[in-house]
């Protein structure tokens, strides 16, 4: 994964997307470019045979090409780690990596996300072992109710990959794309920062 | 009762558990995404349902014809919410549930369906109580002295208009549930706040007995005072199943409904006018307050809000009823609203008095039920918040374009205790299970309730093995009005105190001793200070034989019955820059000094407090369920124009906690609600005193700022 940690993705410009767009993500955006290369191939509307590589594994599936890679993982593959929240790009609960980059599942389609590294935060705690990321946010208490906290912890492992020694003012820019409801903000910054000094995530 | 135990907490310097900050002992499930909520589960089968809602703000259902539906792919099962005939009283109702095999299929078929309406005049936009016409019923007058004669003798008089919006809870789990019949059981798996009690309620709209409904939830994601009750998509879930031979159903609602039918905090109006003496003692209180709960109305708020004792008084209500859904509660119900028009109201009469808020609020504090808690909350915060270096007279903040200001807000809360009944049981091998009917809304409910059994069987938190959100266990009350850690921590406490006491009985034999001279610490039974005559806890529970002990605790009332207490005190102050040229308010610093008795966990009650404090910061500036009055509908059912605070809008939070022994000797008291409740005072009396002009109403987005700065309305 290290090869591709440091990619061109830029959290302020994911913000910006999102901003200006309403409902456009970086999700979108790639897969507009990518509709451009390949806009004789189409599919659907009936289910389709595809293929995602996710958390290292590959797995096949027929669906239809309508259908979301956040459904896809919850909804397939019962990775549930990814929430179901605004349904729109604009909470961030949704956050998983495509190919090193964070990016809202909920605006991404599943036929977009094949052929790319898809890593969601089951990965981050596969065969038991604790992350440090997680561990930074448990002893933060960086979270409550705990729905939002998935997608954060994804968001500030890519963020982290970007930046790896982050000031609080980074963290407070970085981590703007995801919302919290019970207010743990002051609990995250610490938290973002304390895996920062451990050196990100290890998965 | 001679016999009854000695079930008080131990004096602060004994503990050994409670008072230490202990990580949650959910976080690491919940951070690394395995926690599973009930929106998470996949049960084989299982299928998705989606509901129809109606467009109108009123409206008379005329047809509805689901045929085309039904021949949809995938679809299995459909159930019909409303009949035709029937009145709708909000855009968002329920009309129709669909359950198919796909989400998506679902969504297909609800286009199908087929759905005409007689539309009515509808009307939804409260704030000018003038066009209300009908829909306005005057609630009462309340009058106390003589406030005509206070009015006359006053040396300065105050008038001003004040409003908060309707909000949404926008809990980021949605409502709903999965239901699935097993024969003539209901297996229920919901996003709530109370999983003992549901089940029955649930049970009662489907006249089926409470017995055949087994209600299980291990997480919830939010709720702040809307998931108390099934709803009406409880039932139309069960039927969806029950119509597709028993198969789960998933039925959570789309985000849009969610924003618009899931939770309103009613919206509350008032034109007030003080009356004060040249010292700043206030001695009239005038208030003509409105607002509106949805199709029901809504009640007077507890106005003047913890000022209650000002000697003359006059108050009148109208209660407004508007096509919106209806009210739910509402973190503190009705208490941000009552201390937001009743803390500016005050402030404004600081400032035509020249004075200085905290002295004036101080003065006053007398007209509280507790003067000498508040008085000494707002010096602290003063201090925190370094106010005298700070603060300046009302738009004396300088000529720059961005102006900074400082304001005040003050809470309180009842607290106390639900009734909770837990369950102990100690096992020959040592293990320990403690058991109740509760649930963790992310307050940290589990982690105080392994704390509190840990500290009174001596052993690590992390031997308790908790079982709580499922009504298969004893009964313990829903999670609302800050009641549930004194409930659990009470009927934890006294359930793990007995059987603590049976184990003693077993061991006080084996240690040549009586069970009255025993104490438990530190994973050993022993006699009273003499750690050398002991048992190891593993030993002492084998000394059981093939015997468990299951002993139980009750807390029975809301009363404080020792362990528990309520009536707290708090005060919240707001640091804040306006960009005179913009009208943006960007949050500097808040903080918040709060009275919450005896703590059992600090780490997650600070949490609550910073929580508390940055909800109170969106509702100030970014929150409003925004009505169209052409059409009835909300405007901004999602997340993009529903704006929450994100990491960086909230500036700095500063959490104060009280507890210095006169604090914790009053016992546990719930803290959930009442930091929430001073924010929006706060940062709305920041933002006057900044710029030097009233924002009467919140959120303070940059059109009321620059209205109130032109002077015009917003």
């Amino acid at each position: 994964m290290s090869s591709t940690k440091h990619s061109g993705f830029s959290r302020r410009g994911f913000m910006r997307g999102v901003g200006l767009g309403g409902a456009v993500g970086t999700g979108l955006l790639e897969g507009a470019a990518e509709a451009q290369q390949t806009a004789t191939k189409l599919a659907g509307p009936g289910a389709v045979p595809i293929t995602l590589q996710v958390n290292g594994k590959p797995y096949q599936l027929t669906v239809e090409p309508r259908v979301t890679l956040l459904d896809v993982l919850r909804d397939h593959l019962d990775l549930t780690g990814a929430k179901k929240v605004c349904d729109r790009g604009a909470c961030g609960s949704c956050t998983v990596m495509v190919a090193g980059k964070a990016v809202y599942s909920c605006n991404v389609l599943a036929i977009e996300a094949q052929g790319k590294d898809i890593e969601t935060i089951e990965s981050l705690s596969a065969e038991g072992k604790r992350d440090p990321l997680i561990a930074a946010f448990v002893d933060n208490d960086a979270q409550q109710c705990g729905f939002c906290t998935p997608g954060f912890v994804m968001a500030t492992k890519a963020f982290l990959a970007e930046h790896p020694h982050p000031t609080e003012e980074q963290v407070k820019e970085g981590l703007g794309g995801n919302i919290c409801r019970c207010g743990t903000y002051v609990g995250m910054r610490k938290a973002v920062l304390q895996a920062a000094r451990q050196g990100g995530s290890h998965a | 009762m001679p016999d009854t135990p000695d079930y008080s907490w131990p004096a602060p310097e004994k503990r050994r558990v409670i008072g230490k900050r202990q990580s949650r002992l959910d976080g690491a499930e919940k951070a690394s995404g395995r926690a599973k909520y009930s929106y998470d589960l996949n049960r084989p089968g299982m299928l998705y349902a989606v509901i129809l809602t109606c467009p109108h703000a009123h409206a008379r259902l005329t047809t509805l014809d689901t045929s085309a539906a039904e021949k949809s792919k995938g679809v299995a099962s459909i159930e019909l919410m409303a009949k035709p005939g029937e009145e709708i009283q909000y855009a968002g109702y329920e009309m129709v549930a669909v359950a198919a095999e796909t989400e998506d299929q679902a969504r297909d078929a609800i286009r199908k369906i087929k759905v005409e309406y007689e539309v009515l005049p509808h009307f939804v936009n409260e704030a000018d109580l003038k066009s209300a016409g009908t829909n306005a019923k005057p609630s009462g007058e309340q009058t106390a002295g003589d406030p005509d004669q206070a009015f006359k003798d006053a040396d300065a008089v105050s008038e001003g208009t004040y409003g908060v919006p309707i909000i949404n809870h926008s809990c980021l789990e949605a409502h709903g549930q999965v239901i699935e019949w097993k024969g003539e059981a209901l297996h229920y798996w919901p996003s709530t706040q109370g999983v003992s009690v549901l089940g029955g309620d649930l049970a009662k709209m489907l006249s089926i007995p409470a017995t055949s409904v087994h209600t299980h939830m291990d997480y919830v994601g939010g709720g702040f005072g809307s998931k108390f009750s099934p709803d009406r998509w409880g039932p139309a879930c069960a039927n969806l199943s029950k119509k597709a031979g028993g198969r789960p159903v998933k039925l959570f609602l789309d985000r849009a409904t969610e924003l618009i039918i899931a939770g309103n905090r009613p919206s509350y109006f008032a034109k007030i006018k003080l009356g004060a003496k040249k010292d700043g003692t206030l001695t009239v209180w005038q208030s003509d307050s409105w607002g509106t709960g949805g199709f029901g109305g809504v009640t007077m708020p507890p106005l003047p809000y913890v000022y209650r004792n000002v000697p003359n008084r006059r108050l009148t209500h109208t209660s407004v009823s508007t096509n919106s859904a209806q009210q739910k509660a509402w973190r503190a119900p009705n208490n941000p609203q009552a201390s937001y028009l009743t803390c500016c109201a005050m402030e404004d009469m600081a400032a035509k008095l020249n004075m200085d808020p905290v002295e004036f609020f101080t003065k006053n504090a007398n007209y509280t039920n507790t003067p000498e808690v508040y008085s000494g909350q707002l010096a602290k915060a003063a201090e925190l918040a370094e106010w005298k270096r700070n603060w300046h007279p009302r738009g004396q903040s300088g000529n720059g374009t961005v102006k900074r200001g400082l304001g005040l807000g003050v809470c309180t809360w009842f607290g106390l205790g639900h009734a909770s009944n837990c369950r102990t049981i100690i096992h020959p091998d040592g293990s320990v299970a403690v058991e109740l009917g509760s649930q963790d809304l992310g307050t940290g409910t589990r982690t105080v309730i392994a704390m509190v059994a840990a500290e009174t069987l001596g052993l690590p938190v992390r031997a308790i093995t908790l079982n709580i959100g499922d009504n298969k266990y004893p009964e313990s009350g829903p999670s609302g009005g800050s009641t549930t850690v004194g409930g659990v921590s009470a009927s934890t406490r006294k359930s793990t105190m007995n059987a603590l006491l049976k184990l003693y009985e077993v061991a006080a034999t084996a240690l040549g001793t009586t069970p009255d001279q025993l104490e438990a610490a530190d994973g050993k039974i022993q006699v009273k200070g003499t750690p050398a005559r002991s048992l190891t806890w593993a030993a002492a529970c084998r000394k059981l034989g093939t015997k468990t002990i299951t002993e139980m605790g009750v807390n029975n009332q809301r009363g404080p019955g020792g362990l528990i207490g309520g009536g707290v005190g708090g005060v919240q102050m707001a640091d804040v820059s306006v960009d005179t040229e913009t009208g943006i308010v960007r949050m500097n610093r808040m903080v918040a000094v709060q009275d919450c008795g005896l703590v059992i966990n600090p780490k997650t009650a600070e949490s609550q407090v910073f929580g508390a404090c940055i909800m109170s910061i969106c509702a100030a500036l970014t929150e409003e369920k925004i009505y169209d009055s052409q059409t009835g509908r909300v405007l901004n059912p999602d997340m993009e124009f529903y704006k929450l605070a994100g990491i960086g809008d909230i500036g700095d939070v500063v959490v104060y906690l009280n507890t210095e022994p006169e604090f914790d000797k009053r016992g546990v008291i719930g803290l959930g609600e009442p930091p929430t409740v001073g924010g929006l005072a706060a940062i709305g009396n920041a933002v006057a005193n900044a710029i030097g002009v009233r924002v009467p109403m919140i959120p303070m987005t940059s059109n009321r700022v620059l209205a109130a700065l032109e002077g015009r309305s917003a």
